[in-house]
């Protein structure tokens, strides 16, 4: 693919991130992320166990193509983000980590305060921060400061398959971005993803609309497709749409006389 | 700041049984249709008219728990550490009247117990005692806690209502929720069911959750005991505690079971009955009311509810139970505290799971979360 993704100096080809929940068995996910040509897998530190070498759902990720990238889900505040990030980095062996502070469960919501002070701090200790925030393009630019290694605004609450509700500033956060914009949560559709693309995101994470529907391998490969359609579309720069129409009497026509 | 109390005294039983039994299949139609379901929409959907809809609320309750939760299931293990108890609770195994042998499990026992269970294989524990406030007091359960942790990814306790400073003691020790059930909203018929004890203060149970979401709690189970009045009225007032909660301590997750009242030594059979459609129309009515509760079934449950019901809403179970302290490796003999139903193994329930195309998930928490 021309002009591939990359993040923290590591090149990606694929842009579809996968996450690792919600499927009905380790041999179905592991399906369908080979099916979604992804490269890069988020999985909660919660449900694995670091302590046993045959643990399943890690068992099922060890691909060659496929990088692990631990998130801190369940953490509420920057303390408790910051030991699990170090503990994942012990356990998995990458200093990558997806942040995630969501300390309301209902919708998981992340907490901008503590994202921003957690992104500061494991900066700091070596690590690769992926946060995942609302569409907040201050914040964004917040985070750029302290040292974070993308962004990942919400499309629309998590889980909920609404698609791009936050348009209007993921538009202005990739205009404005110094580093990698992905859209993370609420993609529903793979339409939702190729839109995304097409706006100019870097990357897109899926997760629910792949692991929920009735066939997740087909699902991923719609994605696959859709990702790499959009972005494709994005390269090749979009047409502007034009809203209006040309006059047949122009106002300016009297210039000419 | 208000408390539940305050928001409780407002209601009037009788007022709220009879605007339940008054909906009609507009109000249940206008509840299936909306988006973001109500209190009132919670009432409609409990109703008797809601009973010929039964079959779009278990699609609908599938469809949003399968969003919410993907294709899994949640699996704990209780461990029973007390049988005594100094409450009299009419309808319990345990009741301080019925002349059973006591025992209280030592540290060498519970890690006897532990580790049964964990070649069980569950990494997410429910710690049972009675309420003998002098001997198993928040003293022994930071010792318990202590000794599990290291053993289990995740620890709940079902246990007498603590203090808000005792519960912000156990916290950082490794306690993740505690589970409180209000047995009976009915104020006067919660005398009855519980003449002595400390158990017999109606409003320090009902504050309960009050005190744990002060506490910082990760979660809060609630629930009401069903058989012990009117289930549809005690379903209403367990909701709306829900939803008061959930507005006032937004950190905090929460969980809801559903206690039938099983036979148990000692007791009579209960006065009020919910049938097995209720039971499902109850569980689907919850997860339509809230998207985000987990929703958790016990092995009072047969085999054949148990396997049904799994896709219909629930997110989380126990399997192999025993409910009587010590009895997985200890003294298996003893007395229950109520006889189980699904006497199947966790293994044998984690196929079935599998068979039902889930996935049968053993840890969802790290105790490094604690720091």
């Amino acid at each position: 693919m021309k002009n591939p993704l990359t993040i923290a100096g590591k090149t990606f080809s694929s842009r579809l991130f996968l996450g690792t929940g919600k499927f009905a068995s380790a041999q179905q996910m592991q399906d369908a992320i080979l099916a979604s040509g992804t490269e890069l897998v988020t999985v909660a530190l919660k449900r694995v166990d670091v302590h046993n070498s045959q643990d399943r759902l890690l068992d099922h990720l060890k691909h060659p193509r496929i990088n692990l990238l631990p998130n801190t889900s369940g953490v509420r505040n920057a303390r408790e983000a910051v030991f699990a990030a170090q503990l994942a980095r012990e356990a998995l062996e990458t200093n990558w980590v997806k942040l995630e502070i969501h300390p309301d469960p209902r919708y998981l919501m992340p907490d901008p305060i503590e994202t921003l002070k957690a992104t500061e701090e494991l900066a700091k200790l070596g690590f690769i921060v992926l946060p995942y925030i609302h569409a907040d393009p201050v914040l964004c630019k917040r985070l750029e400061e302290v040292g974070t290694a993308a962004v990942m605004p919400l499309g629309s609450p998590i889980g909920s398959n609404k698609g791009l509700k936050t348009l209007d500033f993921l538009e202005i956060i990739i205009e404005q971005s110094n580093v990698p914009v992905i859209i993370d949560a609420g993609i529903g559709a793979p339409s939702d993803a190729a839109k995304a693309m097409e706006l100019g995101a870097d990357a897109v994470l899926v997760n629910t609309a792949i692991a929920a529907s009735e066939n997740p391998v087909q699902m991923a490969t719609a994605f696959k497709i859709a990702t790499e359609c959009g972005r494709i579309a994005h390269d090749a720069c979009l047409a502007k749409s034009v809203t209006h129409a040309i006059a047949s009497s122009p106002l300016t026509a009297f210039l000419d006389d | 700041m208000t408390n539940f109390q305050t928001l409780f005294d407002r209601q009037d039983w009788e007022q709220v049984k009879s605007s339940i039994y008054a909906k009609t299949e507009t109000d249940v139609e206008k509840a299936l249709s909306s988006s973001k379901r109500t209190l009132e929409d919670f009432k409609a959907l409990i109703s008797p008219a809601a009973l010929p809809y039964l079959e779009s609320m278990a699609r609908l309750s599938r469809q949003t728990t399968l969003k919410r939760f993907g294709k899994t299931i949640q699996l704990f293990a209780p461990m029973y550490l007390s049988n005594e108890c100094q409450n009299i609770c009419t309808y319990c195994g345990f009741s301080f009247d019925n002349k059973v042998k006591r025992r209280t499990l030592t540290d060498e026992e519970i890690l006897q117990e532990a580790s049964v269970i964990k070649q069980m294989g569950f990494d997410h524990i429910l710690l049972v005692t009675g309420e003998a406030n002098h001997t198993v007091h928040v003293d022994y359960f930071k010792n318990a806690i202590r000794l599990l942790r290291p053993h289990f990814a995740n620890i709940s306790i079902e246990v007498q209502p603590l203090e808000q400073h005792e519960y912000e003691a156990l916290i950082p020790e490794g306690l993740y929720s505690v589970l409180v059930y209000q047995e009976t909203y009915h104020k006067e018929r919660y005398k009855t069911y519980h003449p002595k004890g400390k158990k017999a203060n109606f409003y320090y149970r009902l504050e309960t959750p009050d005190r744990l979401g002060k506490a910082h709690i990760h979660k809060i189970g609630l629930g009401a005991l069903l058989g012990l009045e009117d289930w549809r009225t005690d379903s209403f007032f367990c909701a709306f505690h829900l939803d008061y909660l959930q507005k006032t301590y937004w950190q905090t997750k929460y969980s809801v079971s559903f206690p039938r009242i099983r036979p148990a030594e000692g007791i009579t059979a209960p006065e009020y009955i919910i049938t097995d459609r209720e039971l499902v129309q109850l569980i689907c009515a919850y997860r339509l009311f809230s998207e985000e509760v987990e929703l958790s079934m016990s092995t009072r449950e047969s085999e054949k509810f148990r396997n049904h019901i799994l896709s219909l809403g629930i997110t989380t179970i126990s399997a192999g139970s025993k409910t009587n302290p010590g009895g997985y490796a200890v003294e298996p003999d003893t007395l229950e505290q109520f006889e189980i139903s699904d006497e199947r193994s966790p293994q044998e329930m984690a196929q079935v799971i599998t068979d039902q195309g889930y996935e049968p998930v053993w840890k969802d928490w790290d105790r490094s979360y604690w720091g």
